[in-house]
């Protein structure tokens, strides 16, 4: 395979001269220029998959909006992160999310520590513009852990990928389509007679809301530990 | 094996003067249409009869592809090499039989089973494509090489560069057939020009638009010619390996394909290295399980991969990062059905059908409301008007035109205002819908366009892989909605909603089926406004 050279490229962000290596994407050289560009699905050392569609930009000269978590800078681009057409746009996406399953923070085990929460603060959306669907699933439990609670789940396939890629087990994938997706674990096993689980638990430091979590813990220590990846990452780079 | 052009021109001689033995030719259509209407077992009732009445030596009977009128199926058509006339029977049934085995004899005695041939139906197409439907025998290679099959292929590796190739496929103005209606020469172009040892040829057969049928009938009447532009492609690009992508909802499309692929194989046309050209091209048959979002480029790719078939973004494109992380090209089947026929007669030749951008034929699947259903190739640029009521011959019952849908739950509703339209590429965008794989159904008067949309939408939310967001839950948010204006318990924030979520999922998805899944409400509210207002309870 021919590698490809990496080289330095200058664009703009929001009027901003910025500068990042060829093989970056716009997310990565807005967040080192701490331009907030909110995401959900994308976390620092997993794969990316553009799935969520939090982080939509627009590029100057093209009329789509494309997921800055995906997306390759190229020298001259003009990148808009916040614009009226992205905010609607944002907030009709995240009332989807909100309305698609039950999240009721009051009596969620990650209030205060959700990332879906978080994300409704930071766009000051304060109610939903769609009407509630909330789908039934029901909680898988059976593991001694962990609680797989697919009604707070966004489809974010976070633990699909650590599990894959950093964990190596790939226990979790994904079942059905549709507003039917499902997080399963092996064949649609309950997570105790899952052969492949390694029970490493990094599925559920992953989680963005609650939807998988620990169980027997108290409020304190649901803190999830997102960092771990690049921890874990930096660590087999040193091996 | 076949080694040379010569060896080819060999055997198409030898078997058009085994073809001149037998003077009269009865062909029976058994694609799906007429074949599940049992002409198939009609074929086989109509060999014993010939057989018994000892007329074997004087007459053959030979089973064809779609002849395009689907509603007078089943259809058989009997030629006579001598006087050079085909008369074409509709509706043969079995009863039919000994007349049809007379008519050879004495050309009357069927005379109540006639169909016009020169009917507008058939008078006002252009065939390209579909040439040879309904007159070679899909299963037998022979006979498509005696209609000058293979033919350019084996020229093309003995006098065209690749980029001579790539230049006469540019200069041809030919743009995919599958709905997108990029370029075809600059794509190949794009996957020639990247350095790689390995590059992919895929064929996307994975028709699942409801109401299309075009390329199903292709594969079904002429395996080989798809066979021939796939080869020609990987001559053009530089791969030497190509799938054809099929829904396994097409058996016979699979068979007829599989049985071709392994003919050309033994023939020598397929393999390894071609003719002693030192090209070698191999082709391989993969089944999608019934995903509708299979045909979308990425996800079609995954797909054959061995994985779920979900789609991905793109950047990167297929030509830098396709099948297997390799350079791909990725053809409808009707596109590549039009490879051969510009190579034959020169892109000066093909431009010259059809209009200034979009050149060439289109082939159509009219179903729904409509005299004449079936399949027909015209030149692009002829209006809905002469689609719809000349070919198609208008709306039975005596009802009234409402509207057209063009491009199956991606596309839009074209009203009666439009039918002057001259269809191609561009038109059908700028009046709200898209030119899309070829669908249309024509909807009479007494449609509701809200149910209409509504069922478009419901398909494509059971089609939605969940992956990205807008489209996993806006499809279930947009249906519901609909179902409000049905139930006429909508109100006035509802149509705001209804067209605002519509906006979103059409701007945030992912791929192709989420971006144009809100089209068939945007259509018929752009131009059917009335029949949501009146869903509207609070007024």
């Amino acid at each position: 395979m021919i590698r490809e050279k990496v080289r330095v490229k200058s664009f703009k962000i929001n009027g901003i001269d910025v500068t990042g290596a060829s093989n970056q994407t716009i997310l990565e050289v807005a967040q080192d220029n701490n331009i907030e560009i909110p995401t959900l699905c994308y976390l620092k050392g997993l794969s990316c998959v553009g799935s969520c569609r939090m982080c939509i930009v627009e590029i100057k000269g093209s009329n789509q909006l494309i997921p800055a978590c995906t997306a390759k800078i190229k020298e001259g681009m003009e990148v808009t992160t916040d614009s009226p057409r992205i905010k609607t746009n944002r907030e009709m996406i995240l009332s989807m999310l909100f309305s698609e399953r039950t999240h009721t923070c009051s009596v969620c085990v990650s209030n205060g520590n959700c990332e879906l929460q978080n994300k409704a603060h930071e766009l000051h959306l304060d109610h939903i513009q769609v009407p509630y669907h909330n789908a039934r699933f029901e909680i898988d439990a059976s593991h001694k852990n962990f609680v797989n609670d697919p009604n707070r789940c966004i489809l974010c396939t976070r633990c699909i990928r650590v599990c894959d890629e950093i964990e190596g087990a790939h226990a979790l994938d994904i079942m059905d389509r549709g507003i039917d997706t499902r997080i399963i674990h092996d064949m649609d096993e309950p997570w105790a007679q899952s052969l492949s689980c390694t029970s490493c638990g990094k599925c559920v430091y992953v989680c963005p809301t609650g939807a998988l979590y620990e169980k027997d813990i108290s409020d304190e220590e649901a803190d999830k530990k997102r960092s771990i990846i690049m921890e874990l990452l930096e660590r087999k780079a040193q091996q | 094996m076949i080694n040379s052009l010569e060896e080819l021109e060999a055997l198409a001689n030898t078997k058009r003067c085994n073809e001149q033995n037998c003077q009269e030719e009865l062909r029976v259509c058994i694609g799906s249409s007429c074949a599940s209407l049992g002409s198939e077992l009609l074929k086989a009732a109509l060999d014993e009869a010939i057989k018994t009445s000892n007329m074997s030596a004087q007459c053959r009977v030979k089973a064809v592809g779609c002849n395009g009128l689907c509603a007078k199926a089943p259809l058989i058509s009997h030629c006579n090499r001598a006087t050079k006339q085909s008369t074409l029977y509709e509706e043969v049934q079995n009863a039919d039989i000994p007349d049809l085995v007379q008519s050879l004899l004495n050309p009357t005695s069927v005379s109540h089973k006639h169909c016009d041939t020169k009917q507008d139906f058939f008078a006002a197409q252009t065939k390209i494509v579909l040439q040879n439907a309904g007159i070679i025998d899909p299963d037998d290679i022979e006979d498509y090489i005696a209609h000058e099959g293979y033919k350019t292929l084996f020229e093309t590796l003995e006098s065209k560069l690749p980029n001579e190739v790539i230049e006469e496929i540019k200069k041809s103005g030919l743009r995919g057939r599958g709905g997108g209606g990029f370029y075809t020469g600059l794509k190949w172009e794009s996957v020639a020009k990247v350095q790689s040892e390995e590059k992919y040829i895929i064929c996307n057969g994975d028709e699942g638009d409801p109401g299309a049928f075009m390329d199903r009938a292709l594969m079904e009447a002429d395996p080989h010619r798809i066979l021939e532009g796939m080869a020609l492609a990987g001559y053009a690009c530089g791969a030497s390996m190509g799938y054809i992508y099929v829904r396994a909802e097409y058996p016979v499309a699979v068979a007829k394909l599989s049985h071709a692929i392994k003919q050309a194989k033994k023939l020598g046309v397929l393999g390894a290295n071609i003719a002693h050209s030192g090209f070698s091209f191999d082709i391989e048959i993969r089944l999608g399980a019934g995903a509708f979002v299979c045909g979308e480029a990425t996800a079609l790719i995954t797909s054959i991969e061995g994985n779920r078939g979900n789609p991905r973004q793109k950047p990167p494109h297929l030509s830098d990062y396709g099948l297997f992380g390799k350079p791909t090209v990725l053809n409808n089947v009707e596109t590549l059905a039009n490879i051969v026929p510009i190579l034959t007669n020169g892109a000066a030749w093909f431009k010259s059908i059809g209009t200034e951008n979009s050149s060439g034929t289109k082939v159509f699947a009219l179903t729904g409301h409509i005299q004449n259903s079936g399949l027909v190739e015209v030149a692009m640029g002829t209006t809905l008007r002469t689609l719809i009521y000349k070919i198609g011959g208008g709306i039975p019952d005596g009802k009234k035109f409402k509207a057209v849908q063009t491009g199956g739950p991606s596309g839009g509703c074209i009203p009666e205002s439009l039918l002057d339209l001259e269809v191609d590429y561009e038109s059908l965008k700028k009046a709200g819908s898209i030119m899309g794989s070829g669908g249309m159904i024509i909807i009479d008067e007494e449609a509701n366009m809200v149910e209409l949309a509504r069922f478009f939408m419901d398909f494509c939310r059971s089609e939605s892989c969940g992956k990205c967001t807008p489209c996993r839950v806006g499809t279930v948010q947009l249906t519901e909605l609909l179902d409000k204006f049905i139930d006429k318990k909508a109100t006035r924030n509802d149509l705001e909603l209804l067209q605002n979520l519509s906006y979103v999922v059409k701007d945030t998805s992912l791929c192709g089926l989420g971006q144009s899944a809100p089209n068939p409400v945007l259509s018929t509210l752009k131009y059917f406004e009335h029949e949501y207002l009146e869903g509207i309870s609070d007024d």
